[in-house]
């Protein structure tokens, strides 16, 4: 057949379906290499959680099947001593326990007060300088926390409460700094979500004669509550799993006691102490570390999935 | 009137009800006013935390310390010269005067004078004739209002040390590696080893992390798979860091010990004392636990780029990659460097995983490669801050310097980068 416009057959348009062979055949083989490249990028995290779910129930099974311990004591007992086999996780659990409910007590309410403050009072200016004071606060390697823990925090409690009511090493201190450490974190989940509690409740409240404080307390804060809670659990995972300050500050040695001015070392403090030193690889005390670090990790984990789920179930209330 | 008002408060007769409502307005707005101030207040606190936080580096990284010499400086010095102005030579004399002849010849066949630097020479005429040796130091604060007290307990308990006024954070304390010694204790190899890891770190999270983000963003549909892989990130940004270092242990240092060691390369000069607590092991570690947060952070500058600009691609006729490649990553640039930094930095200041895959034991040589065992500036601060001695807590305040001087250096290139990528987003 003559061909189309008179061309020589090198300048011919291309059929439809010569055109997209060529396509498929220059650019979609490549394209299909770079998705699969980007797949796995995606699944690396995928194999992150597997290996630490792997490595922390491995180890910790080993721990169990040894003979020195057993489940039933490493869950109920109250002595951890390695060095007589006594494997009771409670003295760790409960200094846990006592350093993150301090911070919490300090962190919570200074972080509500301050979200509140930079949300509903503060001027662009006052913004503009205290935002990224916290912020500064917030990228502070945790291990200068500690410092600050162990040189200014605790002699601040030995001056004010007495040396001999508070140890040199006290979970207090590590508690309070820990505390510091997280209030910017839950101060800037707070403040997001009180911002996003839609304009007219604020304007409503206003409208009907409150004062900011009232239209702030009784409208916005429940409002935002779920977003609030969010903040106070994620807060609690990181003060449990927080480590150098209470490596630090908190003491070296386990003891089973709530007293918060005695020395009681963590669970994240005891993995540093015991990992810091020479390990040998097949000891009881290297499989005890990975006991102590599933207990964190189901702890942390669980809270985790609790605020995602407090804050799934309660966004939708206004999308 | 005032009677009346009375009689209203305690409830005996009714106010009218306008009055009613002003009072209590008044006691509203004095409520109101009284929580601004507690919410001011509580402001104010962070301000001051930070402040307290600073105050304290400070106090620790000067002040006076009390030395004693085994040789007085003064009696080293060469016709009235003071002893940190002496050329080499001479400095090589004044060894060859102080020590005995088998001493002086026995150092100068192990490390050869003629061979030597000045400095080299100099820091054997401090280790072999000054040693110098700390007996104690004080704070910034106390050094200044209690020098007094301070003159008198050094003449009573240590009649033979001098009183010096030191900053701890010097250029000497900058070059030097670790010491057991606080006066000859430097960074120098904390510093290498912290440069060394994070850049394995960046190497391996950037392209990864972006990698994924863009998977998540662009390609994955609302799948099983990718709302698992989904959850699965936000959960693991909130695992704890020492958790990774665990996670670093087993897999990174024992399990991969043949690839980390560098014995799998034939890298390793001695194998018998190689292990994998080296550098490359700890850049993947902290590579892992900064993962999370770089993903997170580039899916949200991917998800800010307008909807117009990947319609615009495909309009033209582009395919996916090429409209990410020409349309989204150039747009979504800024945000994903500022947001890997910010994670990269957070990766700069973590000791704990550190810690816990080994890097902490006693290392005095400089980091050569991903092979080399090495020390972490948070490590030195943590292992200083850790003994007793109020020396080394001095040099633990140094060493906090010069990391928060690393990490605002780090802040301000992702602050640069932004900027400039900022303007070439706008040309395109």
């Amino acid at each position: 057949m003559e061909s189309t416009l008179g061309l020589p057959s090198s300048q011919q348009p291309l059929s439809l379906e010569e055109a997209e062979s060529r396509l498929r055949r220059s650019r979609r083989t490549g394209e299909g290499f770079i998705r699969g490249f980007l797949f796995i990028s995606a699944t690396i995290s995928i194999l992150t959680t597997i290996g630490i779910v792997f490595v922390l129930v491995r180890e910790s099974l080993l721990f169990f099947r040894s003979p020195a311990v057993t489940m039933l004591e490493f869950l109920t007992g109250t002595q951890w001593q390695p060095h007589i086999e006594a494997f009771g996780i409670w003295p760790l659990l409960t200094s846990t326990l006592v350093t993150s409910t301090i911070a919490m007590l300090v962190a919570l309410p200074l972080g509500i007060a301050v979200a509140i403050y930079l949300s509903e009072y503060a001027s662009r200016r006052a913004r503009s300088i205290i935002k990224p004071v916290l912020e500064v606060l917030a990228g502070i390697p945790t291990v200068v926390f500690g410092y600050f823990a162990l040189t200014f925090m605790t002699p601040l409690l030995r001056g004010v409460l007495g040396r001999d009511t508070v140890e040199i090493y006290n979970t207090a201190s590590a508690g309070i700094v820990i505390g510091i450490l997280i209030l910017p974190l839950i101060s800037s989940m707070c403040e997001d979500a009180l911002s996003a509690v839609p304009r007219s409740l604020r304007e409503a409240g206003l409208s009907v004669g409150t004062t900011r404080l009232e239209t702030a307390l009784r409208v916005l804060v429940p409002a935002a509550f779920s977003g609030i809670m969010a903040a106070f659990i994620v807060g609690i995972s990181r003060a449990i799993g927080e480590t150098m300050v209470v490596a630090l500050a908190a003491g070296a040695g386990p003891a089973f006691t709530l007293n918060p001015f005695r020395g009681a070392e963590t669970m994240t403090g005891h993995i540093v102490r015991i990992s810091g030193g020479d390990l040998s690889y097949d000891s009881i005390d290297y499989d005890s570390i990975f006991a102590i670090g599933l207990m964190l990790f189901l702890l942390t984990l669980m809270l985790n999935i609790i605020s995602q789920a407090v804050v799934r179930r309660y966004r939708e209330k206004y999308e | 009137m005032s009677e009346r008002h009375a009689a209203e408060r305690t409830g005996e007769i009714a106010p009218p009800a306008l009055e009613r409502f002003d009072i209590r307005a008044r006691v509203r707005r004095r409520a109101a006013w009284g929580m601004q101030l507690v919410f001011l207040g509580s402001t104010l606190f962070g301000v001051l935390a930070l402040s307290a936080l600073l105050y304290n580096i400070f106090n620790g990284a000067f002040g006076l310390r009390a030395v004693e010499y085994k040789n007085p400086p003064e009696a080293l010095a060469v016709e009235g010269i003071p002893l940190e102005e002496l050329s080499k030579e001479e400095l090589v004399s004044v060894l060859q005067a102080n020590l005995s002849r088998g001493a002086f010849n026995k150092l100068d066949g192990e490390m050869g004078f003629a061979a030597s630097s000045r400095d080299q020479v100099y820091s054997v005429v401090v280790e072999r004739l000054l040693k110098p040796k700390v007996v104690k130091s004080w704070k910034l604060v106390e050094s200044l209002t209690q020098r007094g007290e301070i003159e008198a307990f050094v003449a009573q308990q240590a009649p033979g040390a001098r009183l010096e006024f030191v900053s701890w954070l010097d250029w000497r304390f900058v070059t030097s590696p670790q010491s057991s010694e606080p006066m000859r204790a430097g960074v120098r190899s904390a510093i290498l080893g912290s440069l060394l890891t994070i850049s394995i770190t960046i190497l391996i999270a950037f392209p990864i992390g972006v990698g994924a983000a863009i998977y998540l963003e662009e390609y994955a549909g609302d799948s099983p798979i990718n709302r698992v892989i989904q959850t699965n990130i936000n959960n693991l940004a909130g695992v704890p860091s020492i958790i990774y270092g665990m996670l670093g242990l087993a897999i990174f240092v024992r399990l991969l010990e043949p690839v980390t060691s560098g014995a799998l390369f034939g890298l390793v000069d001695d194998p018998t004392t190689a292990n994998g607590r080296t550098v490359l092991a700890a850049g993947l570690t902290l590579a892992l636990l900064v993962l999370p947060l770089v993903i997170i952070n580039a899916q949200e500058a991917i998800r800010a780029v307008p909807n117009s600009l990947r319609q615009a691609g495909f309009g033209l006729g582009g395919t996916k990659w090429q409209t990410i490649r020409s349309h989204v990553l150039p747009t979504a640039m800024p945000g994903i460097l500022t947001g890997t930094i910010l994670a990269v930095s957070r990766a700069f200041g973590e000791t704990a995983p550190l810690v816990v895959i080994g890097a902490s034991t006693y290392i005095s040589s400089d980091p050569t490669g991903p092979f080399s065992k090495f020390t972490a500036l948070p490590i030195q601060v943590y292992q200083w801050t850790a003994r007793p001695q109020d020396e080394f807590r001095n040099l633990a305040a140094a060493a906090i310097i010069v990391l928060l001087i690393l990490l605002l250096a780090l802040n301000t290139t992702a602050v640069i980068l932004r900027n400039r990528y900022g303007r070439q987003g706008e040309l395109l």
